[in-house]
């Protein structure tokens, strides 16, 4: 029973500590390997693919001779030489198929692919594709599909609570507005890759940036004509994902699989950042009607609104992504009465995808426009409409899907944020000097958010988790989450640390699987560590439970004598090491290996009715911004952002400030200077970085204050009562599209709501600052 | 004159001699296709996210200098005589992590990690020039990396604590400074360098003059000096290029002289090379000089090839037209001046004869009673092309504006200046009134377009504002602009 016990203090990794990135030595050392790192077996080939350059035709015709006789060309891939089903629709809709055989529905849509002995040649041979089309006329955006007669590309929505009719006729005041909100690309610095090595039988291996290797082996096995088990989808990490790669992978997938299988070599595919913006989904872009009807005091009687979505040609997520946008269109506030539609708008551009809060920033926004409504009309201080409104104790606490909002903890987190960043001086600070600056304008902005965790579509709250702890000691975790730079494998490695206490460099981390774990959710949804931690907490559980019950028995001591102390274990009162146990467990034949399974308890939800609990719980944070603008350019600049944000009893603070830091800047490019922009013939012009402005280093806050709610802990029994914190905090960047709209109000004496739409560029800020001055 | 079919240059640690280099072949795609150097990552193939940022060390003028250059759009024949390295070049033998390395993993730098070794390769050029920089200072020292992840704020918090982990003196570029020096000095032998296949030939000229016989001899060929554009032809539009002239390593055309009231800027010169003497003789250009483009573009970017390639988008052509700059153009042993503004004809057509070349730039300085401004306008404050770019030089007079040059970008089809917005001041008081004037004259002065940048309407309403506000600057009563970091 000797072993060396490396400490009897405290574990290094344990769980609610700072720990670092798992990777952040290989990042900074160039030794994290991406997908394209992968060293290439003999004879890889590589495709790519060729796309559409109409936006709506039917095909006449399609000549790939000269694709097939360019240098280094080994062949083509076209719908004929799919053996399964042409289909990668990720909601079993059957829209969307890998290559389309009579109607070209996008600029840039794959039409074929081509493979060949290099990469550039694949490039190159995919230009000299010759086609004969008759040209369809196409609409490009909701309003135009609307007036076109176009369908709905998925079931829309209705959320509906009270008596909205009576709420609109018994309200003093009622205001009717529009709020365009641009889509967003993901603009993940590793764009999609797909690598395929092709087995014997059906066998294929397909290594694949993904954030849902289950659905890319499915939707492979599906495309090939095979059973699931034939394929293997492999991940260790991915280059960005936000939503970008849960279901936009599955072409590429399908594409490599397709190709190493019909020629028997291993098969790349990566489109260059053009190809990858023009033909892979966004955030939708949304036309927001709203109806809004409140009282003298700035409390909401009623609402009424109409989400129409550009979905694109296809639903992919459409469905699911345009009913979240509902679901967060109350944001933090009580709608006594209210009546929420969603248009799902089919469109002739690339079919809109997941993005990092799946919609519910676009309902968000809407929510906080409608404030801003109430404020400028009443002449009232936005926050204090806002805390008039919050969500509050029974009787104001439904939301329009009839959740009761029970863990709101907004009016503590918003009253000491407004305090730390002292908006109410700094408010009326501004105020003074936009009425002594003729051309600087200054605005303020403190807004909430709240965000519901947990996939809407109730089966996917799911998770498993396989680990093995071998006979040395060591373990080796694996579970069915994604690893996108969002320090996932870190915070459940600290989840197994904290279970077996032992030091977390004991735990190997390994690449995400479809041969270890089955039929995961796509890591996404905020869900990652919530449903992870706890699949791989139930994994090391039953481990110890058989180390406990095999010491209990070897040492004849009670079953709750046997203790786990760090790195090391207490029997009776005896201590020995982690590894001398296990030594004992494995000679003893105990299974030390574990299976682990979880799945969230309590929601449910009833599409139909409009009425369930979708979510487990609701994560908050608010933050407060302040603007200058210069209002001959429309030139702005955040001067300073304040945020305080719920992340329950944090796994690793430092991670999930670095979340929530992100997440502000990646939702301030969204409302700011991130604008897709299709001409009329539906081009898509704005495909590169050249071309599409993420947010810079000097684009950021000048001043940058972020902290975590430290007093917060989940109600519900979480993953250590932690809170998701991939999507909530994307929204804080409201705040800076709010305080934008405050400094455009001064023009014209704050008496005007500035309506000022999204993205809101340089541009669209001149813009809105003529229009009120022309007004005033 | 001897030539040479080999491409020569040191890659991290060990001599490369190449001998058939394509034009067209890339830095990027030979460093991970062809030696398997991974760490440096393809983000946009572009030049416009940073990911596969490398340092480029060069002889300049006998010193050695390290860039941080784009590897996507940087072609590997111009590396002859240069020493690249790369992000496996920084960790110590003994595996230990380079102090930029370890401040970044320190402060959280990283979260996918896959524009990280990028973001390691800028704040290592930085630091060896700027040990203890400021946030300001690594701001535009990473202004041309993009990170989707952390939203820049650790990255930072790690930069301007480089120097916690070690000091450039101890730094391995340092100490084998001497070596290195040695080594590309070595390299150079004043030979031409022709190599490539007959359909993908690649040329240095050994010097100017050889340049000069050469492009008369070939006035077909692609020039390509920082290949900030001419890289984007290759890997966006798989254009041919050859035979492609490289001259970005030409130490004739790198000259920069004072010349009584004026600079002459040979055309070669880098944004870069030549910030310090825009901050030193031309201030109002100094901040508008950090917004051209990123830092790796303007390490590698030149002032000839801006004006050369004839954009009506170009930064630098509507401020060097409002100082009355003149360019020379050197045909074989011939050369012609002729004011800047006279050298963009028409969209894609400049006054640029077969095989000749812009050689330098005349830049005048400022004299007494000229007032100059710089403006720029763009969706995003950095790396970002203009929608609206201006130059303005107005003399005054005993209180009468007696000239005005006022030079716009991105308001019609080539840089230009607005006459009727210029004759609405000449003569006029200096005073609101006339700016107003002119700032209506404008709209008859353009029409400019709409696109992705930005709508006709914006354009012509914010053009027509910059001549508001450089009065009112210059009256200095009210801030009319944002406060610079």
């Amino acid at each position: 029973m000797k072993d060396q016990i490396t400490s009897t203090e405290a574990i290094r990794g344990a769980v609610h500590s700072d720990l670092r990135h798992d990777s952040a030595i290989k990042h900074v050392t160039g030794r994290a390997e991406y997908c394209d790192d992968i060293a290439e077996p003999a004879g890889t080939l590589h495709a790519y693919l060729g796309t559409s350059d109409v936006t709506h035709a039917r095909i006449r015709s399609l000549d790939l001779s000269a694709v097939r006789a360019a240098p280094g060309v080994i062949g083509v891939l076209t719908a004929a030489d799919i053996p399964g089903a042409n289909d990668i629709s990720p909601t079993g809709r059957n829209d969307e198929p890998v290559f389309p055989t009579d109607l070209i529905e996008f600029h840039g849509q794959p039409l074929f692919a081509v493979v060949a002995e290099s990469r550039d040649a694949a490039r190159r041979a995919a230009e000299l594709a010759q086609m004969e089309v008759e040209d369809l006329p196409h609409a490009l955006d909701p309003l135009q599909a609307q007036a076109a007669g176009y369908p709905h590309i998925t079931d829309p929505l209705k959320l509906e609570r009270g008596d909205v009719a009576t709420g609109f006729a018994e309200a003093p005041h009622r205001i009717t507005g529009r709020l365009n909100v641009g889509g967003q690309d993901h603009m993940y610095l590793e764009g999609q890759i797909s690598f395929a090595i092709p087995g014997e039988d059906d066998d294929v291996v397909v290594h694949c940036s993904t954030q849902h290797p289950s659905e890319a082996q499915h939707m492979v096995a599906h495309v090939l004509g095979v059973p699931s088990n034939a394929v293997t989808v492999n991940v260790r990490r991915m280059g960005g994902g936000f939503g970008g790669k849960e279901s936009q992978m599955n072409l590429f997938a399908c594409v490599a699989a397709l190709a190493a299988k019909k020629w028997d070599r291993p098969v790349k595919i990566r489109p260059d950042r053009d190809q990858d913006m023009s033909a892979t989904g966004k955030r939708h872009d949304f036309v927001i009607d709203y109806d809004v009807a409140f009282d003298e005091a700035g409390c909401i009687q009623a609402v009424e609104g109409e989400f129409a979505a550009r979905c694109g040609w296809s639903s992919d997520l459409s469905g699911p992504v345009t009913d979240r946008a509902l679901f967060h269109a109350d944001n933090a506030y009580f709608y006594p009465h209210v009546r929420l539609t969603s248009r799902p708008m089919k469109t002739n551009t690339v079919s809109n995808t997941a993005f990092r809060g799946f919609g519910g920033p676009q309902g968000v926004v809407a929510a906080e426009r409608m404030i801003e409504e109430i404020a400028f009309a009443l002449g009232k201080d936005p926050l204090e409409v806002r805390k008039a409104n919050f969500y509050g104790p029974e009787g104001r606490d439904l939301t329009p899907y009839h959740q009761q909002v029970t863990d709101n903890i907004l009016e503590r987190l918003v009253g000491e944020l407004e305090k730390s960043a002292d908006y109410q001086a700094r408010r009326k600070a501004i105020l003074k000097f936009n009425a002594q600056s003729r051309f600087l304008k200054r605005g303020i902005a403190l807004t909430p958010v709240k965000f519901g965790i947990s996939f809407t579509a109730t089966h996917y709250n799911q998770a498993g988790s396989l680990i093995h702890v071998y006979s040395d000691g060591s373990i080796h975790l694996n579970h069915g989450g994604t690893e996108m730079g969002q320090g996932l494998n870190t915070k459940v490695a600290q989840v197994v640390a904290d279970a077996f206490q032992v030091d977390i460099t004991r735990i190997k981390i390994t690449r995400t699987t479809t041969e270890k774990v089955p039929n995961t959710s796509a890591t996404a949804a905020s869900s990652g560590s919530d449903l992870n931690g706890m699949a791989a907490l139930d994994a090391a559980e039953q481990i110890k439970a058989r180390l406990v019950e095999f010491a209990a028995d070897k040492w004849e001591v009670d079953p709750a004598a046997v203790i786990f102390l760090p790195n090391a274990v207490k029997v009776g009162n005896e201590v020995m090491g982690f590894d001398a146990l296990v030594k004992a467990a494995y000679m003893a034949r105990v299974h030390l290996s574990a299976a682990g399974f979880y799945k969230t308890p309590d929601i449910y939800w009833d599409r139909a009715a409009g009425r369930g609990r979708p979510f487990y719980y609701y994560a908050y944070g608010a933050s407060c911004s302040e603007v200058s603008v210069d209002t001959l350019t429309g030139e702005y600049r955040v001067e300073r952002t304040d945020i305080l944000h719920d992340v329950g009893r944090s796994l690793n603070p430092v991670l999930d400030k670095g979340q929530v830091e992100g997440a502000f800047i990646q939702g301030m490019g969204w409302l700011t200077t991130e604008e897709l922009w299709w001409d009329k013939q539906g081009r898509l012009r704005t495909h590169a970085p050249s071309t599409y402005k993420i947010p810079l280093a000097s684009d950021a806050p000048r001043i940058f204050n972020v902290g975590l709610a430290e007093w917060s802990v989940n109600p519900e029994r979480t993953i250590k009562r932690s809170k998701a914190v991939g999507e909530p905090p994307f929204m804080l960047g409201i705040s800076v599209l709010e305080a934008l709209s405050m400094a455009v109000a001064s023009v014209a004496d704050y008496r005007e709501c500035p309506r000022l739409d999204a993205p809101a560029t340089p541009e669209r800020v001149l813009m809105a600052v003529e229009r009120l001055r022309g007004d005033k | 004159m001897h030539s040479r079919n080999e491409i020569r240059f040191l890659l991290n640690g060990a001599p490369v001699a190449l001998p058939d280099v394509s034009a067209a072949q890339t830095l990027l795609d030979f460093l991970r296709l062809n030696r398997r150097l991974t760490g440096t990552k393809e983000g946009c193939a572009e030049g416009d996210c940073g990911a596969c940022t490398v340092l480029v060390g060069r002889l300049a003028g006998g010193v050695l200098r390290y860039e941080a250059v784009n590897a996507c759009i940087r072609f590997l024949a111009t590396l002859d005589g240069c020493h690249v390295v790369t992000v496996e070049h920084l960790r110590g033998p003994d595996g230990a992590l380079h102090p930029v390395q370890q401040a970044m993993v320190e402060f959280h730098g990283s979260q996918c990690g896959f524009c990280t070794p990028g973001f390691v390769m800028s704040l290592y050029a930085l630091w060896m020039e700027r040990p203890e920089p400021t946030a300001g200072e690594v701001e535009t020292a990473i202004q041309g990396n993009l990170c989707r992840c952390t939203g820049y704020a650790p990255i930072i918090r790690a930069a301007v604590a480089i120097s916690r982990y070690g000091t450039p003196t101890a730094d391995l570029l340092t100490r084998e400074r001497a070596a290195v020096t040695e080594a590309l000095t070595a390299l150079r032998d004043g030979a031409r360098v022709e190599t490539g296949p007959a359909d993908n030939r690649a040329i240095l000229p050994a010097d100017v003059d050889d340049f000069a016989e050469l492009y008369a001899a070939y006035p077909q060929a692609t020039v390509v000096a920082g290949a900030t554009d001419v890289g984007l032809w290759v890997t966006k539009f798989f254009k041919p290029i050859s035979p492609a002239i490289f001259i970005g390593h030409l130490e004739g055309l790198k000259r920069i002289d004072r010349d009584g009231d004026s600079l002459r800027i040979g055309a070669g010169v880098s944004y870069s090379e030549l910030g310090p003497v825009i901050a030193e003789h031309v201030p109002h250009l100094a901040d508008y000089w950090s917004r051209i483009a990123g830092w790796q573009v303007r390490n590698m970017g030149t002032i000839g090839g801006n004006i050369a390639n004839g954009s009506p988008i170009g930064d630098t052509p509507p401020v060097l037209i409002a100082m009355g700059a003149e360019v020379v153009l050197r045909r074989g042993a011939e050369r012609r001046v002729l004011p800047l503004e006279a050298f963009f004809i028409d969209y894609g057509k400049q006054d640029r004869a077969q095989g000749e070349f812009v050689e330098e730039i005349r830049l005048p300085l400022s004299q007494a009673g000229e007032r100059h401004a710089a403006y720029k306008i763009s969706k995003r404050r950095d790396e970002d092309i203009s929608s609206v770019a201006a130059g303005f030089r107005v003399t005054v007079q005993d209180g009468i504006i007696s000239d005005a040059r006022l030079a716009f970008g991105g308001m019609a089809a080539t840089p230009r200046r607005a006459v009727a917005a210029e004759a609405a001041l000449v003569g006029q008081a200096w005073h609101e009134t006339a700016f107003e004037a002119a700032a209506v004259a404008l709209a008859g002065d353009f029409t400019p377009l709409t696109d992705w940048r930005a709508s006709a309407e914006y354009r012509a309403a914010a053009a027509a504002n910059l001549l508001r506000r450089f009065f009112h600057e210059q009256e200095g009563q009210a801030p009319v602009r944002l406060a610079v970091a």
